[in-house]
């Protein structure tokens, strides 16, 4: 059972997508856990074949216990086993997020929303599962090569209604997320002491730039101001390791891999920052697919427990909903978090007159035990930097 | 249901299409019967045996050899206020007045503006498995089911083959009833007090709820036989015979398929541009959301209807074949 948030204690398995004698490869996702945020994919990080479940469905285990064992390649005669969630050990009171996975980690193979469906089912299936709001990528197809068909749909309908609520994975339970987001602020609130800057930011000419990208491209494929925002931080923060990691056990571990978290309002209510994995090693139309799928996914509930476990720093960004700046309380056990606020027409002097420009609030909530208003506002000016070098990022 | 049971008889296919012709021509002065043979020889298949010592000559009325003429005649006597019955050999032969039944027939009462119906019954024998080779063998009636105008029946019971003419030649329009060459000597039970049926709507003959197979005509009964070695297999087919293949009952089947969820078309009509093609389309149009998987059709291979009878068995639709495109269609091997 992994650890999808520093604050879980404990998992229940809703669904498994494996069975002994299944092979999977790395990334794939094995598992549904359902947690206070909601019903999590669980991937694996070890390729092989499913030798063993150890957890039954709807069993209730603490973070850390091995859900299932996986055969590698290697390992055709000998009897040793893996667990398949990357958490060998759970770490000394099971709260944080498994070790630097993260480092090593290649980027999980990027799902364009729309173009894998995943699943063949009939029209009979597809109108029950659409009339019963069930989600056909959680039903096992038991038709000619796999389809799903009306009965596999009718299966799942016939359950007792407590039942089908919980394997109908996209329903995210607001109240327990609620909670969730109660015990996250208030520890955070509690334990890091915050400070705040602020920085202007002209981005008259990167709205330019991105106004010249997009004249050509199709609505779906258009850059959006968040992605140079979210590039631009996670340069940075390549340059600024004390704002990228951990602080856990009174230590700060800076993380090599930068995993921006992205702050996604969920409607209805609620809030979850899963990570965009290695930020810094994408290109813009990169980030933008990627963003997308994630924001699509995260809306379904159907986030990876990666995503949840690992953002090394957060970005939040109400900045079209209209406020010009915000100030974020930091996801422990991250360090900082970075708010971006909508861009506003101001005077600005500009070479030594005035003139309206573009002008967009930074702002940084860091960790005082680990970094220091000085390097924070280095950290800042050169998120500002970059943001107003598009071309670059 | 009466109360009292009605006797039982037993009969073939061929003696309850004789009755039926037999008890029109008494019933209704102005019914007769004409075609080729259908007088001193009886029949090419036997029908009209003995109808011509009963009837006399201006009923049962032999013809020459010209399907045009004679069904051109039959055209003019319906609508001249007579109820012929129009006997065709084979509906191989029914080509040579295709002219007379399309242009004429289907058309007249369009063409007068409603001054004018054609109130005829046209008969004639139609499949293959009697080893007449490949211009006594097809199954053309689809062809016929394509022209607006007409209705084109298929008797594949005893019941129907004894009550259907009757209620055609009540009809205002042409009516063309196939009868399968292969079900003249099917012998079955029937009350001797069966009469006049419906010619609008099909019948399951057998109920299910896994797999719905439609057919018609001669195909019907091998296709009973597929269910009952399906059902040996926990595979509950619903077999729906058509009876009427113009028009269409396309309720009862999209209520079977809403059922069941998957079809399997027989039809022993050649596959490009059958009847059953024409169901599968009805069916994707009418019930799509309703359908588990794709629509299997069981048809005649394309090929004129070979004469050694190994090839003209495995010309047209067989019970294996139709057990076989179920399992196929259900997932099952």
């Amino acid at each position: 059972m992994p650890s999808l948030g520093p604050d879980m204690e404990a998992g229940t398995l809703v669904e498994w997508l494996v069975k002994p004698g299944d092979w999977v490869k790395r990334g794939d996702v094995v598992a549904v856990v359902d947690t206070q945020k909601g019903a999590i994919e669980v991937e694996t990080y070890q390729a092989g074949q499913i030798e063993q479940i150890l957890v039954k469905l709807d069993s209730k285990v603490p973070v850390g216990t091995p859900l299932a064992r996986i055969r590698t390649e290697g390992e055709a005669k000998e009897t040793a086993a893996v667990p398949a969630p990357a958490a060998p050990t759970p770490p000394a009171g099971a709260v944080a997020p498994p070790p630097p996975v993260a480092a090593k980690q290649v980027p999980p193979i990027v799902s364009i929303p729309g173009a894998t469906v995943g699943y063949q089912a009939s029209p009979a299936a597809r109108r029950l599962a659409q009339e019963r709001g069930i989600d056909l990528l959680t039903v096992k197809g038991s038709g000619p090569g796999g389809t799903i068909t009306y009965a596999d749909v009718e299966v799942l309908v016939g359950k007792p209604p407590a039942q089908p609520e919980r394997k109908r994975a996209p329903s995210l339970d607001l109240n327990a997320m609620r909670t969730a987001i109660a015990a996250a602020m208030a520890r955070s609130k509690r334990e890091i002491p915050h400070y705040y800057l602020e920085h202007q930011v002209d981005v008259t000419q990167s709205e330019r730039w991105l106004a010249e990208k997009n004249a050509t491209r199709t609505p779906d494929n258009r850059l959006l101001f968040a992605a140079l925002a979210i590039k631009s931080v996670a340069l940075a923060c390549r340059r600024f390791p004390a704002f990228n990691g951990f602080y856990r056990d009174n230590k700060f571990e800076p993380s090599q891999a930068v995993h921006i978290g992205l702050a996604i309002a969920i409607r209805g209510g609620g809030l979850t920052a899963p990570a965009l994995h290695d930020t810094d090693k994408f290109s813009l139309d990169e980030l933008m697919i990627q963003m997308r799928d994630l924001i699509a996914r995260t809306r379904a509930g159907r986030i990876r427990s990666s995503e949840m476990s690992d953002p090394t720093i957060t970005i939040s960004s109400l900045g079209e909903r209209g406020v010009e700046a915000l100030y974020g309380v930091i996801y422990p056990p991250q360090v900082a978090i970075i708010g971006v606020g909508k861009s506003v027409t101001r005077p600005w002097v500009v070479d030594g007159s005035i003139g309206p420009r573009s002008v967009v609030t930074l702002t940084l909530s860091g960790d005082h035990r680990v970094s220091d208003g000085h390097a924070g506002a280095l950290f800042l000016a050169e998120i500002g930097h970059l943001l107003q070098e598009p071309e670059k990022l | 249901m009466q109360q009292t049971a009605p006797q039982i008889v037993e009969m073939t296919y061929r003696e309850a299409v004789k009755q039926a012709i037999r008890d029109a021509i008494k019933r209704d002065e102005r019914v007769f019967l004409m075609g080729e043979d259908v007088g001193r020889y009886g029949g090419c298949y036997a029908v009209t045996k003995g109808l011509l010592a009963e009837f006399g000559p201006d009923r049962i009325r032999d013809t020459p050899l010209s399907e045009s003429g004679f069904t051109g005649a039959g055209i003019g006597a319906a609508m001249a206020g007579m109820r012929p019955i129009v006997e065709l050999m084979t509906v191989n032969f029914s080509l040579l007045a295709l002219d007379q039944i399309l242009n004429t027939a289907a058309t007249v009462r369009h063409m007068s503006g409603n001054q004018f119906g054609v109130p005829l019954v046209i008969r004639m024998a139609t499949g293959a498995g009697r080893q007449l080779a490949a211009q006594h063998s097809h199954s053309l009636e689809g062809w016929y089911a394509h022209i607006p105008g007409i209705k084109v029946l298929a008797p594949a019971t005893l019941e129907d083959a004894r009550g259907m003419l009757w209620t055609a030649l009540q009809d205002p329009d042409p009516v063309l009833i196939f009868e399968n060459v292969m079900l003249y000597n099917m012998t079955g039970k029937i009350s001797v007090d069966a009469g006049a049926v419906d010619i609008e709507k099909a019948v399951v003959r057998r109920d299910g709820k896994h797999i719905t197979l439609i057919t018609y005509g001669g195909s019907l009964w091998k296709t009973l036989d597929a269910a009952t070695a399906l059902a040996a297999e926990n595979i509950e087919a619903e077999v729906i015979d058509l009876r009427s293949l113009r028009p269409l009952d396309d309720a009862t089947i999209m209520e079977s398929i809403a059922k069941t969820r998957r079809a399997v078309v027989i039809d022993e009509g050649w596959r490009s541009g059958s009847l059953a093609a024409e169901i599968t389309t009805r069916i994707v149009e009418q019930a799509f959301w309703s359908l588990d998987g794709p629509i299997a059709r069981v048809c005649s291979e394309e090929t004129p209807i070979p004469y050694p009878s190994h090839l003209e068995n495995a010309a047209i639709p067989q019970t294996p074949k139709i057990v076989a495109a179920a399992k196929a269609a259900l997932g099952r091997t």
